[in-house]
């Protein structure tokens, strides 16, 4: 079974003008053993759908529908407290957007890890601080780094150090949101080195990797989806999705990625046209239809479900769909 | 910045590459005259822009060199439409024949935006996609002869940002525009430079086509650079 199954979730912030449908019927798996790249823009809902799938509900933010089961476990039934003590840090740990300047600042790093730690398992102080410097060592990052002060540290360091905290107790399933938009790209490798090697060493089974930049995705992800306004769109390796994208919003991502290469200059590089649309009332039908190139009548008026194109590779599109059953 | 000498020839399209504290936002300050030199010169057409002293003179070099910035909301001032933003040109300009209106609503649709969705509006309402081709369109009326964009799009979503480079290609095809593009992301100086800089600690260390830098770059910075960008069609032997 999948490490992770979550199927029809919907997770929706309640504001006074009434709903903001930021995950409107979710369904997704991540294999054991698998990084799943989880690419869409600023505002699609990937980073709510994150902390749904964690159980991280805070009002506003509620969740309306769906269950969510974890190493087999249905944690969308549990409560607070229970997942609070049994699933953060143990079985999922995520590593959130704002990971980089969340540490206090006027706590030494070791502080963090002993903060973060009290609450779980019966460890002691000792414990989790020797459990700290053995990680670090083993994942080449200095120990030093542990009697420092954040600010001591730099941008790529205090990321990798995060991760390697957040990874303590060996969580099955790791989060991460964006980890290196921020960081320069030799820095942003030695994070991506940092995480594929924790997989490597069987610290973590999966890796959800959330982020806009489909490249980094073609560098460690196996699969991908593609999330659009609140939905998944398109889902299957990272090949396929790159090089042979079926949904018109997926390729037209792809499309628009500037890397430095000559095929890219070659290429007719087009931006999508239109703008992402408002959460609070999105289009009808088919929520990519107002910027979509290729609507038919049914676009506007139905939701494309998120089906079965060919051998485990979904699409969400009513023309993909009626072309393969042609 | 350590000794940066560099030459930007009428209509050609040069970025500056480098990561931050590589001093590429330094030297933009320095052409834009918001930071003064601590010894050397910047000339512009010739003239050396920190002799320019009277109005008339500075008025000249703002109207023929323009910025545009990293941040689509902070050149606005919040309370005010942005009509506001795109009329306040025509203070540099002086009196123009044409109808002031239609000038401007040629320019918005040459950045691709509908005028009756964008004026009117204040900032706020509007996207960082809008507010940014909004500054761009600015120079389409303006026409300046030098436009320097520091990051222009980092804060733009990924998909839309090929789109605004577009508009500063164009800029240079059609009216002979010359742009010093600075930015961290080489994907993006590759694609729309005849020229790319690199910067590291305040110094240029290479310099060269796209091509050069991408295919046979020499500093070891460079390759550095190329060794760590992620790419679409070559993946990394290293992971």
């Amino acid at each position: 079974m999948a490490l992770l199954e979550a199927e029809h979730v919907k997770a929706y912030y309640l504001v006074r003008e009434g709903y903001v449908k930021a995950v409107d019927g979710v369904s997704l798996s991540v294999e054991r053993g698998v990084i799943l790249g989880l690419a869409g823009e600023s505002g699609c809902g990937k980073s709510t759908l994150m902390n749904a799938l964690m159980m991280n509900i805070r009002p506003p933010l509620r969740l309306l529908s769906g269950s969510i089961i974890l190493d087999n476990r249905r944690i969308s039934d549990m409560q607070r407290d229970k997942i609070r003590k049994e699933v953060w840090g143990v079985l999922v740990s995520l590593v959130p957007q704002s990971a980089l300047n969340a540490l206090m600042p006027t706590k030494k790093i070791i502080d963090f890890v002993k903060d973060v730690f009290r609450h779980h398992s019966g460890l002691s102080e000792f414990d989790i601080a020797s459990l700290a410097k053995k990680r670090f060592e083993e994942l080449n990052l200095p120990t030093e780094a542990l009697s420092l002060y954040p600010h001591e540290l730099s941008g790529g360091m205090r990321q990798r150090v995060v991760i390697a905290i957040s990874t303590l107790l060996n969580p099955k399933l790791l989060i991460v949101d964006e980890p290196t938009s921020a960081l320069d790209v030799s820095t942003q490798k030695q994070v991506l080195k940092l995480l594929v090697e924790l997989r490597r060493a069987k610290i973590i089974e999966s890796m959800i990797f959330v982020t806009h930049d489909l490249a980094v995705l073609r560098q460690i992800a196996d699969v991908i989806a593609i999330m659009y306004a609140g939905k998944i769109v398109e889902y299957s390796s990272t090949d396929n999705i790159l090089f042979k994208p079926k949904h018109p919003y997926t390729y037209g991502l792809v499309n628009a990625v500037l890397t430095p290469e000559p095929e890219v200059r070659r290429r007719e590089v087009t931006p999508i046209a239109g703008e992402p649309p408002n959460l609070l009332s999105p289009p009808s039908g088919c929520r990519f239809h107002p910027r979509c190139p290729f609507t038919i009548p049914i676009c506007r008026e139905v939701e494309p479900p998120l089906i079965d194109s060919e051998d485990g590779w979904k699409v969400a599109c009513h023309l993909v769909t009626s072309e393969r059953i042609r | 910045m350590d000794n940066v000498s560099f030459k930007v020839k009428e209509g050609e399209f040069i970025s500056l590459v480098g990561e931050s504290g590589s001093g590429k936002t330094t030297t933009s300050r320095m052409i834009l005259r918001l930071l003064k030199p601590t010894s050397g010169s910047i000339k512009f057409q010739g003239r050396d822009i920190w002799s320019l002293k009277d109005i008339k003179d500075l008025r000249w070099y703002w109207k023929n060199v323009h910025g545009i910035f990293q941040d689509p909301f902070a050149s606005y001032n919040p309370l005010y439409k942005v009509d506001r933003i795109i009329y306040q040109v025509f203070t540099l300009l002086g009196d123009v024949d044409a109808d002031k209106s239609s000038l401007v609503k040629e320019a918005l649709k040459e950045v691709g935006l509908k005028p009756e969705e964008v004026l009117g509006r204040y900032p706020h309402e509007l996207s960082g996609g809008q507010r940014q081709r909004i500054m761009i369109a600015r120079c389409y009326l303006l026409k300046p002869k030098l436009i320097l964009a520091d990051e222009p799009v980092s804060m733009i979503d990924a998909s839309t940002r090929v789109g605004i480079l577009k508009l500063f290609s164009n800029l240079r095809d059609n009216y002979g525009t010359s742009v010093i593009f600075i930015t961290h992301d080489l994907g993006l100086a590759y694609y729309v430079s005849d020229r790319i800089l690199v910067m590291y600690k305040g110094s240029i260390v290479e310099e060269g086509t796209p091509e050069n830098i991408m295919e046979n770059p020499r500093h070891p910075y460079t390759r550095r650079l190329r060794e760590d960008v992620p790419l679409l069609y070559r993946r990394w032997s290293d992971f």
